[in-house]
């Protein structure tokens, strides 16, 4: 346990101005004593009660707080517990801070019962006040942190994808092979590099468009086939099908890219003799509800599942497809893999319509 | 001068241009054989034997570090001497650092004539220092053992992992669905197997799918020692190095009756003091 002398020296500050408003009111009531004395009872009474609320939070397990952390301390205790506490204080308060203020100000108890009932209500009241104010404070504060830790993810995330989609050695051997067919085969390098600039152009807008037709998502699948088979030479052998009446179905962009990745690089490049990938989208309707939907399904002849060496951002693609679509579509859409009986991988994408 | 070499890149455009490049800068070079994975690199070097290997890194199947280290051990040194190595590689941050700092001979594609010169001028100048008798001089095999261990060993490390040495290692029973927690400490060798590694104990046996080469730097290295390609092993536990008659080394153990490979370049762990 590690107390934030910094952040309790802020509130102690925010607690003695509190406590000079107060003896404002106090003063009105009891003209008797002058203001300055007033604010020495305030402080006592302010002081106790703070100080039982403020290091009491302590003794509440971190659990039960609001989001505390690293760096920002223990949070206020949440539910009876804040409750109780914030009672306990008010009570020391009430029941110490008037005698110490007799103490240092040298008065004889003397006050009637009157005077103790508003003095009590006015030690509720002023402990509630205050209390609900920092209570409130630290909520926000809490969830300023969230927001910002949320952000940072969302970025970190993209960036991530970006990484992942524009792999510096995928990069570089296409560059590579570029190179090779400029002096063998001027048209098949234009032709790749009109491929390679699609390619590029999508991925890089993909993180900030939220849909496209299919038709286009089946185009830019097409352009990462083609820079591949072009590496790859006769070891790839692709085939996509899209019928016409689906062609506009908008969907997120380059939703399927990482699957179509994953079958080259974990199915299809591990293996000597490589292999093929048949894509097609298809509607039906659930096997389930008969409602309809849309089936995209990614077939490889690679060397299936859990063979290939775990590579670094292994499943991320898998994972940030999960996602995508869970956001998009909430519990209607999924993707599954399976291993087929050939020894491939196949990987299917559904989602209503 | 004459010379041989083979090239084992996946791409054909690449093997293409490369094989183009070598023929401008070096017209003398003859390149015996043009393959497209790892395991027909090392068939078709063991059997052509030529002079210099260029051996792409990322290849399917066997990639271009392991046909290196297994044609280290399977070469047949007193045939001809251990061929010059040179590593072609797109983008491969950890290699590349690795040759560097070794000064390692590698070509980045796309493959540059000027660089291309001057791996072909230190070839050149390798080849003919190389006596006629030198394949049956141990010395010069030793030498380019210990250049070709420390080229493997600096390519293959992967980044350090956070954290100190590994100290237990979960790891599911052959053949079984429980995981044991295995003490590192218990562990007496590493064992890489087709898709797994085994984890041998005195008494047992496990397997895990991490492979070989990402274990090997959670490992304290003083502790376990890699004597083969495929074998780490716990360096207090050997018992002997028995040497057969045609040269090969292996290990006997203490707490296990298995023999273990040594390979040709780690033999030097083993010379008598």
């Amino acid at each position: 346990m590690k107390i934030h002398w910094s952040s309790a020296g802020r509130h102690y500050l925010q607690v003695i101005a509190f406590c000079c408003v107060v003896a404002v009111l106090t003063t009105a009531i009891w003209p008797n004593k002058t203001y300055l004395v007033q604010v020495g009872y305030a402080l006592s009474v302010g002081t106790i009660t703070w100080s039982v609320i403020e290091f009491g939070r302590y003794l509440v397990d971190e659990r039960h707080c609001e989001g505390g952390g690293p760096g920002r301390g223990h949070g206020w205790p949440q539910g009876w517990r804040g409750l109780l506490l914030t009672a306990i204080g008010i009570a020391c308060g009430f029941l110490a801070g008037d005698r110490v203020g007799d103490f240092l100000f040298n008065y004889r108890n003397v006050s009637s019962s009157r005077d103790n009932t508003i003095s009590l209500v006015i030690t509720v009241v002023a402990g509630a006040a205050a209390s609900f104010y920092f209570h409130a404070r630290g909520k926000a504060a809490a969830l300023i942190a969230k927001i910002a830790t949320a952000e940072r993810d969302a970025g970190e995330a993209r960036l991530k994808l970006l990484e992942t989609q524009l792999e510096p050695h995928m990069l570089f051997n296409t560059l590579a092979n570029l190179r090779a067919l400029i002096t063998v085969d001027p048209p098949r390098a234009v032709e790749m590099l009109d491929h390679l600039n699609n390619y590029l152009r999508v991925t890089l807008a993909a993180s900030r468009a939220t849909a496209h037709p299919l038709a286009r998502e089946f185009e830019r699948l097409r352009d990462y086939l083609e820079l591949m088979s072009v590496r790859m030479g006769p070891r790839l052998r692709f085939a996509l099908d899209l019928p016409d009446a689906l062609r506009e179905l908008p969907v997120p962009p380059l939703l399927l890219q990482p699957l179509v990745e994953n079958s080259i690089r974990h199915g299809l490049e591990p293996k000597v003799e490589g292999g093929e990938i048949r894509i097609r989208a298809l509607r039906e309707n659930r096997a389930a509800d008969g409602l309809p939907q849309i089936r995209i399904e990614i077939l490889d002849t690679g060397v299936g599942l859990g063979t290939g060496p775990p590579s670094e951002g292994g499943g991320f693609g898998v994972t940030q497809v999960r996602e995508r679509l869970a956001t998009v579509y909430g519990a209607r859409g999924s993707l599954t893999l399976e291993a087929t009986a050939a020894g491939g991988t196949l990987a299917t994408v559904v989602f209503p319509t | 001068m004459k010379a041989t070499a083979l090239i084992a890149e996946d791409e054909p455009l690449l093997a293409q241009a490369l094989r183009a490049e070598l023929a401008a800068a070096w017209p003398d070079l003859e390149i015996i054989a043009s393959v497209g994975d790892g395991a027909s690199a090392v068939r078709e070097a063991l059997q052509r034997l030529p002079q210099v290997l260029f051996l792409d890194i990322r290849m399917p199947g066997q990639d271009g570090l392991g046909a290196a280290a297994e044609l280290a051990d399977t070469w047949p040194a007193d045939e001809a001497p251990m061929p010059q190595l040179v590593f072609v590689t797109a983008y491969d941050e950890y290699a590349a650092r690795a040759f560097e700092t070794q000064a390692i001979d590698y070509v980045l594609k796309p493959v540059q004539p000027e660089r291309l010169r001057k791996t072909v001028a230190r070839l050149q100048q390798a080849l003919a220092a190389q006596a006629p008798a030198a394949a049956a001089e141990p010395a010069a095999l030793e030498r380019t053992l210990a250049q070709w261990r420390q080229l493997l060993a600096g390519a293959a490390a992967a980044p350090a992992p956070n954290g100190g040495p590994l100290r237990f290692i979960a790891a599911s029973e052959a053949g079984g669905a429980t995981v044991r927690m295995v003490p590192v400490d218990d562990v007496l060798y590493f064992e890489a197997a087709d898709k797994y590694v085994r984890v041998l104990t005195a008494g047992h046996e496990y397997l895990i799918r991490t492979p070989l080469k990402q274990l090997l730097p959670q490992l304290d290295p003083d502790i376990f020692w890699q004597v083969h390609r495929a074998v780490v092993v716990r360096s207090s536990a050997i018992e002997a190095v028995h040497r057969d008659e045609t040269g090969r080394q292996h290990l006997s153990l203490r707490g296990r009756d298995d023999r273990i490979p040594v390979s040709r370049l780690y033999a030097h762990l083993f010379r008598a003091m």
